[in-house]
Formats: structure tokens, sequence, C-alpha cells
């Protein structure tokens, strides 16, 4: 046992996701801005990574770069070690906005269309339509159209859109910053029972502590300005029940005070 | 401190309190219809367009509502409406398809190359303001008396309308929208077709409606002014015939046509597929 231990350190295994040395940057009308500069992390299979850190440290701007809507100038980011270049359903992604599900389009259709689109049998798509929208327990609203749901029940079929498509990779971005903190809370819990079911792979930004300890089991801290790794923590043994706990509190000063103390010294520059 | 006591208490079944939804009485419910409404005004407008002729007893220049209905029903019988009505129809299907057509290749140009936007804007701002049945002098010269030139007006009255609002619709999907397009593994056409024009629906069908009012309007305009050639006349040209005989009550009967058309492809089948599409979709309220 030692022996294959020592085996597996010498020679990890890829990670399914790498990000290596990243630069990202992107243009206003009257500026080149930098977003993330030389930004290196890796995910693995099963991981609930999440980017957190303050606004304008490009954590958004990471995550689309991911999904293949952004491409680096500087450094790469593989997927199963190919280079990602362009969107594609293997990257499924949940946006913070409401209005990412087509309106024309019942929940239902709204859930299998990806498939469609991706050459799954409709017989197919449709029952693995129904299933995921069971699990995020939305079955009595299949036939109804998104303009009939509440925030949290958009965000909740977009989970399961993105879910039932099976992608390696699971992208969310601040999908419950739009949302009252009860309902917040309530879809923290949901996500993390369904990950308890099938194990999926989550990359999850946050600008919020508190959400990235509940959710994440690995949290890569983002300084501000351009958007550096300041940290790697891990936090999978944390969740609501802990919230009052010592190791919850002092995890979140830890952190917090990483990203106020980078914010004064930005300030101090500025 | 607050001198206000804390207090809980359990609220009364709304059964105690009586029906909590009582519907309204037969009066209300059908004034409710807007139809119902529509249908009275009408009744009061035909009373009083009956008595003033009766009493103006001048029917060369205002025939009664009685005397205008009976000659809408033997122009309807003896096919002569039913055959005008049909010759404008098809000269305003083939002019609305062809200039739909043009917008569609226009707009695409536009959305997807800078030069297109460019050459949209550019002919939309120049010809937009330009009423189309100015153009039809112009018309006869080039294409000569007949549908030609009929047709090339209607396209002008159609395209830059229906583009305008194309490209704007397009313009106005959501970046959300586009991106979850995108990771779905959407590219090209298959793009525009699963997720722009449905997204844009709310203005195509908007500049759709406009297309064709402005086409209709400008078809009959067209036809009274140049009427027939080889005994091919439109619903214009029927108006303008029976002017001449000073057969007024047909005069009449040609317009409520045209009114006629006017309302049920505006208020049944534009309605119809509003109902269908934007409004169960939520995309327009209704």
């Amino acid at each position: 046992m030692p022996l294959d231990m020592t085996a597996d350190m010498a020679k990890p295994t890829p990670a399914l996701v790498s990000v290596n040395g990243v630069t990202l940057q992107y243009k206003t009308p009257d500026h080149l801005v930098t977003a993330t500069y030389q930004v290196s992390f890796q995910i693995d299979a099963g991981d609930r990574l999440v980017l957190l850190g303050p606004s304008g440290c490009g954590k958004s701007t990471l995550l689309k770069s991911i999904a293949g809507f952004h491409a680096p100038v500087e450094g790469d980011i593989r997927l199963k070690e190919r280079v990602i270049t362009h969107p594609g359903p293997d990257r499924m992604m949940v946006f913070q906005e409401f209005d990412q599900l087509l309106p024309w389009k019942t929940v239902l259709h709204n859930v299998a269309y990806p498939m469609l689109v991706n050459g799954v049998a409709q017989d197919d798509a449709l029952a693995r339509a129904r299933d995921a929208i069971s699990k995020v327990n939305l079955i009595k609203f299949c036939d109804v159209y998104p303009h009939m749901l509440s925030g949290g029940m958009k965000q909740r079929v977009a989970i399961a859109r993105a879910m039932a498509m099976r992608p390696d990779v699971l992208l969310m971005d601040e999908p419950y910053a739009a949302l009252d903190a009860l309902t917040r809370r309530k879809m923290q819990d949901e996500l993390l029972s369904l990950w308890n079911d099938t194990q999926f792979t989550l990359v999850f930004v946050t600008h919020s502590i508190e959400e990235a300890l509940v959710v994440g089991s690995r949290i890569v801290v983002l300084s501000p300005h351009p958007g550096q790794v300041r940290a790697e923590v891990h936090c999978h043994h944390l969740d609501h029940t802990m919230r009052e706990t010592e190791a919850f509190q002092s995890l979140a000063k830890r952190i917090s005070s990483m990203l106020f103390d980078d914010a004064d010294i930005a300030g101090g520059h500025s | 401190m607050t001198r206000r006591p804390e207090f809980e208490r359990h609220v009364t079944m709304p059964k105690a309190l009586g029906d909590v939804a009582k519907k309204l009485s037969i009066g209300e419910r059908i004034v409710n219809h807007a139809w119902v409404r529509r249908v009275l005004i009408l009744l009061v407008i035909a009373c009083a367009w009956e008595f003033y002729a009766r009493w103006l007893q001048n029917p060369l220049s205002f025939p009664t509502f009685f005397d205008t209905i009976t000659a809408l029903w033997d122009g309807m019988v003896s096919g002569i409406i039913p055959l005008r009505l049909s010759i404008t129809l098809q000269t305003l299907i083939v002019g609305y398809a062809l200039g739909l057509f043009v917008a569609a290749i226009l707009t695409s140009l536009a959305v997807t190359t800078r030069i297109g936007t460019d050459i949209l804007s550019t002919l939309t701002a120049m010809f937009n303001p330009l009423p189309a049945i100015a153009l039809l002098p112009l018309a006869l010269l080039w294409f000569g008396l007949g549908r030609p030139s009929l047709v090339f007006v209607i396209i002008h009255s159609v395209l830059w309308a229906v583009a305008l609002n194309m490209h704007s619709g397009f313009l106005s999907v959501s970046e959300t929208l586009r991106m979850a397009g995108r990771t779905f593994g959407l590219t090209g056409l298959r793009f525009v077709t699963g997720i722009l024009i449905p997204a844009a629906f709310p203005a195509i069908l908007a500049g759709l409606k406009i297309g064709w009012a402005f086409a209709w309007r400008t078809l009959i305009a067209a036809e009274l002014v140049f009427g027939v050639s080889s005994g091919q006349g439109g619903l214009g040209w029927y108006i303008f015939e029976n002017r001449n005989t000073l057969d007024t009550a047909s005069v009449f009967a040609g317009l409520l046509t045209v009114m006629g058309v006017g309302l049920l492809v505006e208020g049944v089948i534009f309605r119809f597929i509003e109902a269908k599409t934007i409004r169960r979709w939520g995309m327009q309220r209704g």
C-alpha cells in the first residue's frame, strides 16, 4: 500500500481541466483591460471548485474562458488534455441571469433541447430531461413556459438543463446572486444533494465567502486588478450545518483577510 | 424601547368570512368582452349613417347604409367583388413575399458583416421616409402598366420597415441567450434559426404587421391611380370604376371590403399568430 501511494504521488493522474498560466484581456472602447494574469489551477473529476474573489478579479471572465468564449492571450486551458478553443456541450454553463432559458420552449423542451441539438434521440432526450427535472423537484412544471416560473425555479431549470446533458464539467457563473437569501440557501443545499447523487465536476464562481465555503470542496481565491491566484483552500468538510462552528468562522476570517488586505494594497497603489 | 406589545394569533379560516371569490353578474361579464362593446359601437354608427342618409336624400353623394349593404351583397353574389379582391390579393402576396425575401437577405448580411450593417442602415435611412406610392410614376415608366409596377411598389413599401424591425430584433437578443445557444454547440445557420429568429420574433412579427399595413394601403392607392390593364383590375379599380358611373353605393361597398380585409388580416390572422407565439411565451403581455 505505501508503495502504491508513493507511485501515485510521483506520477499524479492528469487533471480533468487544467488552467495553465492563463492571462486574459478584453477591450473596452478606451482601454485594453487585463482581467487575469498568469492564473494556474487544476480541476479533478468530482471537484466542486469555487473561484472566489471581489468584483474585478476576472473570475467571470476566467469561467467564460473555460467555457470557450474567450481565448487567453497567454497560456492555455485544457479539458482532458485537449486545448479549449470554442464553446461546446461538454462544458454546459449556468448563468446568473434569469433570461438564459428559451422563452419559446416549455420547461421540458428547454431541458431536452441541447440534447436534441447534439443528436440524442428524441425519446431518450425527453426521458433524460424528465429525470433531470424531477431531480430539481419541478416535474409538475414540465409543460409550463419559463415566464410563469419564479427566479429560483428558472435557475433550477437551467441547472437541470446543464446536468441532463451530462457534461464533463458544469460551469456556474454566480447562479444564485440574483436570488433572495432564503431561496439561495435552499438552492445551495439542493445543489449539494444533487452532487451527492452523481458526483459531477463543478466550477462555481461567487463573490460570497460563505457561499464558497458551503458549496465548494476547494476554493481558488483570486486577488483583483488583474486577477491572480492568491490561495487555494480546502473546504470539503464544511456545509450549512457548520455555519456557526469555529472551523467555518476561522476559515471565513482567513479568506476575508486575504481579500481585504489585497484590496488595501491595491487601494494604496492607486 | 417600543411600547407596542408582542403578539401571535391564529388567522380565521377563509370560509368563515364568506366567499373569497365571487362571480360577477351576467351583465358585467358580457360588457367585459371587448368585441361586445365594439359591436355596439358599430351598431350605433350604422344607425346614425342610415338616418343621416335618409334625411339628406342624395344617393349620388351619400347612399344609405341599407343601399351600401345591398350593393355589397350584390357585388359578392355576382362574383365581381371576390374577383377584384382575388386579383388584388394575388398581387399583394407576390409583392409581400418578395419584399420579405429581400428583407431577410439584407438583414442576414447586416447581422453577419459590418459593411452589411452600413448598407442596411444607409438604405433604410434613405428609403424609409419615401412613401412607396411616390415611386409609382417611375415604376410605370420602367415596367409599364400592369402587375410588375404594382409589385415593385409593394416590395418597396414592405422591404424597409421589415428589414429595420428584423435587424433591431436580432440586435436586441440578450448576450446570455446567445451564450447559452453557443454552449449547446449551435453555430452558423442553426444558431440563427434555433436562437436568433425565435428570440427576435416579437420584433420580426411587429415588422411583418407594419409591412402588411404599408403594402395593403399602398396597393389600393396604386390601383386607384392607374387602374386596370387587360381586364385585370383589383379592388382599387372597382372603386374607381364605380365612381365614374356614379354608382356611389358600390364605391362604399368597395371601401367596406378594403376595411374588412384589413381588419381580418390585422385583427384575426396576426392576432392568432401573436396568441400562439409571443403571448404564449410571455414575450408580450396580453
